[in-house]
């Protein structure tokens, strides 16, 4: 398949590079990887990628209110060599 | 690299785990935690949700197109809360980012994908500075990206966890 795509004039980026990109982005989204080597299509990826950053930005908003919730208890001069070892496991 | 007993201190877990610890205890020492008002909990709320993204960009610093965006962002939302004037700055800085990521392809509107155009849009807007990433830009930084949200969500969580009890 060619890299060089008609009319865009400049097409630095081969497709085999958007191909290689779009997998590795495959392997980080769960939701994906429960399929076997099956590939998505890229248009796929790409869309499970948004919901799953849409869900990752929700967690945060979420931890970040059960930690202001939290916050009173927290205090971390003592804990915090005790968070970091349980962050081991 | 994943050594079971040893917390690696340079990695970007533990980097961001001790900025955030200390962002915490700042934010906690700031105002008596007494007062429950709607407010007050949510000025705690922004301000620990902005302690966690500060905490995760400065821990990956200008590496990434992605974190000096999220960092100009930070630093122009403290600029204008002190000073009104600082625009131009601001504006400045944006140039500088799109020089460093644009990769000399300008036009963000070619048809460099097949089809999922609207979807790499969808996802720059997403991205911290993705409005001036090219394709290729685009998917290696989300890829980066993503890794370090679900790292700062495994430590929050960890985090909150811990206090919980």
């Amino acid at each position: 398949m060619s890299g060089r795509r008609s009319g865009s004039g400049v097409s630095s980026i081969s497709d085999d590079q958007i191909t290689h990109l779009v997998s590795k982005l495959q392997q980080l989204i769960p939701e994906l990887c429960a399929r076997r080597s099956h590939k998505a299509s890229a248009s796929k990826v790409l869309q499970e990628t948004c919901d799953y950053i849409r869900n990752l930005h929700k967690e945060v908003e979420d931890l970040s209110d059960r930690l202001s919730q939290l916050l009173a208890s927290i205090d971390t001069d003592n804990d915090q060599a005790a968070i970091v070892r349980s962050l081991l496991m | 690299m994943n050594n079971p007993h040893h917390l690696n201190p340079t990695s970007l877990k533990s980097r961001f785990t001790t900025r955030f610890l200390r962002a915490l205890t700042k934010i906690r020492a700031q105002k008596p935690i007494s007062s429950s008002s709607p407010t007050e909990i949510f000025r705690r709320y922004r301000r620990i949700k902005v302690a966690a993204d500060k905490s995760m960009a400065y821990s990956v610093r200008s590496r990434r197109i992605w974190s000096r965006a999220m960092l100009w962002k930070l630093r122009s939302r403290s600029y204008r809360r002190q000073d009104p004037c600082s625009g131009r700055r601001s504006g400045k800085t944006n140039q500088a980012i799109m020089k460093k990521s644009s990769n000399g392809n300008i036009t963000r509107r070619r048809e460099d994908g097949v089809g999922f155009v609207e979807e790499a849009d969808e996802l720059r807007q997403l991205v911290p500075g993705g409005e001036t990433m090219n394709l290729c830009n685009l998917l290696d930084e989300t890829a980066h990206y993503i890794k370090c949200l679900t790292t700062q969500v495994q430590v929050m969580k960890k985090i909150a966890d811990f206090y919980s009890f």
